[in-house]
């Protein structure tokens, strides 16, 4: 530690080079947060399904629907505690272009289901005694600013009313929230029944099933009979553990981590020149002042630890900095995804800082070997 | 000796010693061949896929699909509809002395990639007879076409590359059972070539539905677009919204690149940031390093013009030649690559191209950069006090 002044002011000695290296580190780690952050988090929510949960629907794809009679079926397999399920709406606010995720749920079952989405009982309460009753997901109720008995016009892009219109109307009764903060609550549910009592068409059918299981270790085999139970009919389903579908759908939208892994490769090769420039700067202009340390009775380990000190000194600022950035304005990027509620994974910030202290010990290892190998004698000549 | 001549021998004599700093010259080149190459790659990608999807619509198309939808998902079409667009003024006439129009209905099915072996949804476009004369760009170039009232399908060349078990013979399992590919079509890589088709009352029949998702006609010609949009929106027992297939397509490749552009903005800022600044280290060195020639140079009577041009171009020359590192490495690993996007409602499969344009765009944007990072060093190199420079030396 009472080195510190000593490299903060080896630092400063020429300022305008450390404050643009700071610069382009700072710039290039808050790319690395940003890209590494967005497939971090995309990690964090396959790790966040439940394996102990599978989802069925239409095996030749889900745009497909079920019949909801499936539903008593697959409750009399065993190792199935519940069955629950679920329809998209397709909503939008106001405008075709706003839209806005709502799922229809039987809350009852959905409850059960989910144990890791909570949903205060007085709101399940509520819901099942207001037939257009709604529950508003935290992020989402934060986004839209919607709030418990609010009346929320929404269009449906697919669905139309039996009635002919396009518009429903619903009320918010009560809110659901994630404790772990693991699961986005971006999303508005209705009740199923309402909804399919309404809807002029594909009524009695639903988008998708979610079926809770006793254990993790027999999804595979419930999952078979699940979908034996329906072979060779013309709905025929495909079940999988919950955690498999969400890996399966980032993976359909093609190889995002190679992407990734190509930017930051390049980025950070990049940041190997300018940062290993700089120090080599830093220490051939100072070679005399090297040399006045040396002769002061500073050790040869002392010097070299001198300059990669100052090196690990800017590159871990410049990278807390840069990654500072990036969990700024990550959220915003998320939700942009459909991840609203999501922040920037705090091992993307350890792996940041580590990777900031590695690249510093590279880049200045050679004129850090220069500053240990300098002889007084010569350098004070100027030779 | 004329403003010019000093100038370009200023800068003659200091390109001559640019060998001399190419370690500190090394950091603007690999930095701009860094943003250009990622930037590069990125632009290619988006360019490429709203082409391929740009490419599907025709100026002497028209896409029919019921008033407010937004795309041929939200979008249905009852029967009695189907038959009153059919007989709108201004479509063509094909052989047969039918109208060139198809009401389509678009199902989606899962497959599995080749690539990786992941599965993904490819759409399932059910079609009338009439379709060759909608769409004269479609070919058969293997096998044959399908015949209605059987459960056959054929399948696009581009959607036959990228996924297993879908060639000539083999069997798709759809909602009512299996249906036998019997063709292979090519439409000039467009995004129907990522797609299966078949008869369109077939498909609905095995999927127990009565409404179409849209009609597409080919009109008599592109002028007769506003004859038949007119027929149509004015005529009180439809409620539909028709659009020229060109446009059509070119909100769905705005809405396809939104994400690739949301990723495309915040790389390329970070990036550029992070290589301005690179820039401007490695010309404030390159600056300092010549001080000592460049106070001789203004006491001996040179202008701060032939400064300032000679430390610009060093920056432009450094820029361009990391620009054009940066576009051989987009060029070499991305050019011609086939690329398959997509989600459980079909897939979009096409070929990468790092085109001259984009060529072009990434020597701007090193230019910029290296403008830039020029610029300012350039200055402070014009503005050096002389006899303090030759003093401190």
């Amino acid at each position: 530690m009472k080195y510190f002044p000593l490299l903060w002011a080896g630092l400063w000695r020429r300022r305008g080079s450390t404050v643009l290296t700071l610069l382009s580190v700072i710039f290039a780690f808050a790319l690395f947060g940003l890209l590494h952050g967005f497939s971090a988090a995309l990690d964090g929510i396959i790790d966040a399904m439940s394996d102990t949960r599978l989802r069925t629907m239409s095996r030749v794809n889900i745009t497909q629907p079920l019949p909801l009679a499936h539903r008593a079926r697959m409750q009399t397999v065993p190792g199935v505690d519940e069955v629950s399920y679920y329809n998209f709406f397709a909503g939008y606010y106001q405008d075709r272009s706003n839209s806005v995720q709502v799922g229809a749920i039987d809350v009852a079952s959905f409850n059960v289901v989910y144990p890791d989405i909570k949903i205060e009982p007085q709101y399940v309460d509520a819901m099942l005694h207001t037939r257009n009753g709604a529950l508003v997901g935290e992020d989402l109720a934060a986004a839209r600013g919607w709030k418990i008995g609010d009346r929320i016009p929404l269009g449906s892009a697919v669905w139309t009313r039996k009635d002919g219109t396009e518009s429903w109307d619903f009320e918010i009764v009560g809110s659901y929230r994630s404790p772990s903060g693991k699961v986005p609550t971006s999303e508005l549910w209705i009740n199923y029944d309402y909804f399919d009592e309404a809807r002029a068409a594909a009524n009695g059918t639903v988008t998708l099933y979610f079926v809770k299981i006793h254990d993790s270790a027999s999804a595979a085999a419930i999952s078979e009979r699940i979908d034996g139970l329906f072979a060779n009919s013309t709905n025929e389903t495909q079940t999988q553990s919950e955690k498999d579908w969400v890996r399966a759908q980032i993976a359909q939208i093609g190889d995002i981590g190679f992407f990734v892994n190509a930017i930051i490769a390049a980025v950070m090769f990049a940041l190997l020149f300018v940062t290993g420039n700089t120090m080599m700067q830093s220490v051939r202009a100072r070679i005399p002042e090297l040399a006045v340390l040396k002769t002061y009775g500073f050790g040869d380990t002392a010097v070299m630890c001198l300059v990669l000190g100052e090196s690990v000194l800017l590159c871990s600022v410049a990278a807390a900095l840069g990654i500072g950035i990036a969990a700024v304005i990550s959220p915003p990027i998320y939700r942009e995804f459909g991840a609203g509620g999501l922040n920037l994974p705090l091992p993307v910030v350890a792996a940041g800082i580590g990777l900031a202290v590695v690249f510093a010990i590279v880049s200045a290892a050679v004129p850090a070997l220069r500053a240990q190998r300098l002889s007084i004698v010569d350098a004070l000549a100027g030779r | 000796m004329s403003a010019f001549r000093q100038i370009s021998s200023v800068t003659a004599m200091n390109l001559r010693s640019m060998p001399q700093r190419i370690g500190s010259s090394s950091v603007i080149v690999v930095g701009i061949a860094g943003v250009v190459a990622v930037m590069l790659s990125i632009f290619a990608l988006t360019r490429s896929l709203s082409d391929a999807v740009l490419a599907t619509g025709s100026p002497d198309r028209a896409i029919v699909l019921r008033a407010g939808a937004t795309g041929e998902f939200s979008s249905t079409l009852l029967v009695d509809a189907v038959a009153t667009i059919k007989d709108a003024p201004g479509i063509a006439r094909g052989a047969d002395g039918k109208p060139a129009a198809t009401a389509d209905f678009v199902a989606a099915v899962n497959l599995f990639r080749k690539e990786d072996g992941a599965r993904a949804g490819l759409a399932v476009r059910g079609v009338d007879p009439a379709i060759m004369a909608v769409r004269p760009e479609l070919e058969i170039v293997a096998g044959r076409s399908f015949t209605p009232g059987l459960r056959e399908l054929i399948v696009g060349r581009s959607a036959l590359e990228e996924f297993k078990d879908v060639g000539v013979g083999d069997s798709v399992a759809l909602r009512d059972g299996r249906w036998t590919v019997v063709g292979v079509f090519e439409s000039g890589r467009d995004a129907n070539e990522s797609s299966l088709m078949t008869d369109a009352a077939t498909l609905l029949s095995a999927y127990q539905r009565t409404a179409v998702n849209s009609v597409t006609v080919r009109l008599a010609s592109p002028n007769a677009f506003e004859e038949f949009k007119t027929a149509l929106t004015t005529n009180p027992t439809l409620s539909v919204s028709v659009e020229r297939e060109t446009e059509f397509y070119r909100r769905a490749s705005k809405d396809a690149n939104q994400i690739f552009g949301i990723v495309g903005i915040a790389v390329g800022i970070f990036m550029g940031l992070g290589a301005v600044f690179a820039a401007l280290n490695t010309m404030y060195s390159a600056v300092s390093v010549r001080t000592r020639e460049i106070a001789t140079l203004r006491a001996i009577g040179f202008g701060a013009a032939g400064v300032v041009v000679s430390v610009l171009v060093e920056a432009l020359l450094l820029a361009l030649i990391g620009a054009a590192i940066g576009a051989a490495i987009s060029w070499l690993l991305f050019n011609g690559n086939t690329v398959t996007l997509g989600d459980s409602t079909g897939s979009m499969v096409f070929d990468m191209q790092v085109t001259p344009a984009l060529l072009l765009l990434g020597v701007l944007l090193a230019c910029s950069v290296g403008f830039i990072g020029g610029l300012l060093p350039a200055v402070r190199a014009a503005r050096l006090p002389v006899a303090t420079a030759l003093r401190a030396v």
